[in-house]
């Protein structure tokens, strides 16, 4: 099945990627952006769905500094 | 008394703490495929971007083989400093607590910088006065020390926090200017400053040596 996961730096944690984007943005004449954070996209084909949970906590995220979402494919992801 | 430094792919600093480690004792390098620390006392793992610092500095190289030594040499009381990209595996593995983030500056930043010896004497700070002040480099781009709120208190409490930026000196946004922090148990150290780089008068200091000959001297007590 193919899965995605998104990892998101936690909320409070100053993101200084998403800063500068943030910053960025005015200058070419968006105006109006405010609270810009950067994360992670990961696509993965995965024989057993139920195990996305452990591979987020062990490896795909830093559970201290990151959140996770997991997506399904065909389940409104 | 002999140390044991890792090397992993992408390791650079893995030949400096061998050779800071022989000013002061024996030391051998590690690889990071083994499965045994060939009866060291002490290990180091190393600075530079073990595995391409692929995904997050430190998620892969902490899934080394030599990393499951590690973890039970740590666990059963033995001697381990992370230097720098040791330090972020350590924490990736849960040696010590907290994580390091970008630089609040995202930029790659290499300078000597200032640091003070804190709290009790620790295995890696005990030939050193409190609030001593060494003039070690860092090179990092991922360094900024975080753990949440809580976490840091009792880290201070504890006298865990071993190591901090002089004022005005805190290159990469840690929290409370935190530099280096050790376990619960004092065994295990981390830093982000290079104390293999300030071994020899011809790169403009000698202080890091003292937190090589601390260890030494611990170990062999």
């Amino acid at each position: 099945m193919k899965a995605r996961v998104l990892v998101r730096p936690k909320a409070g944690i100053l993101d200084p990627q998403g800063a500068a984007v943030e910053r960025a943005l005015p200058a070419l004449g968006f105006e109006g952006v405010r609270d810009v954070r950067v994360g992670r996209l990961i696509e993965l084909e995965v024989a057993d769905p139920a195990r996305l949970e452990e591979m987020c906590e062990r490896l795909l995220a830093n559970p201290l500094i990151e959140d996770y979402e997991v997506l399904l494919e065909g389940a409104g992801g | 008394m002999k140390f044991g430094v890792i090397s992993f792919p992408g390791s650079c600093d893995d030949s400096d703490a061998l050779s800071a480690c022989r000013r002061v004792g024996e030391a051998v390098q590690l690889w990071h495929a083994d499965h045994d620390l060939a009866g060291v006392d002490a290990v180091v793992v190393p600075g530079g971007f073990s595995y391409g610092d692929y995904l997050r500095a430190g998620a892969i190289a902490r899934f080394a083989p030599i990393m499951n030594e590690v973890i039970e040499f740590a666990r059963a009381g033995g001697y381990v400093m992370g230097i720098c990209n040791g330090f972020q595996v350590c924490c990736e593995a849960g040696l010590l607590p907290g994580a390091l983030l970008t630089n609040v500056s995202r930029r790659f930043v290499f300078r000597q910088v200032r640091v003070r010896v804190l709290g009790e004497p620790t295995a890696f700070t005990g030939t050193l006065e409190r609030g001593a002040e060494l003039s070690i480099p860092v090179k990092h781009t991922t360094g900024r020390y975080f753990a949440p709120r809580a976490t840091l208190a009792r880290l201070h409490a504890a006298g865990q926090v071993v190591l901090s930026y002089a004022p005005g000196e805190n290159p990469n946004g840690s929290l409370d200017d935190i530099a280096g922090v050790v376990n619960e148990a004092g065994n295990v150290f981390g830093l982000m400053p290079h104390p293999e780089h300030a071994v020899d008068e011809l790169t403009g200091s000698t202080d890091g040596l003292s937190l090589f000959a601390s260890l030494a001297a611990a170990a062999a007590a």
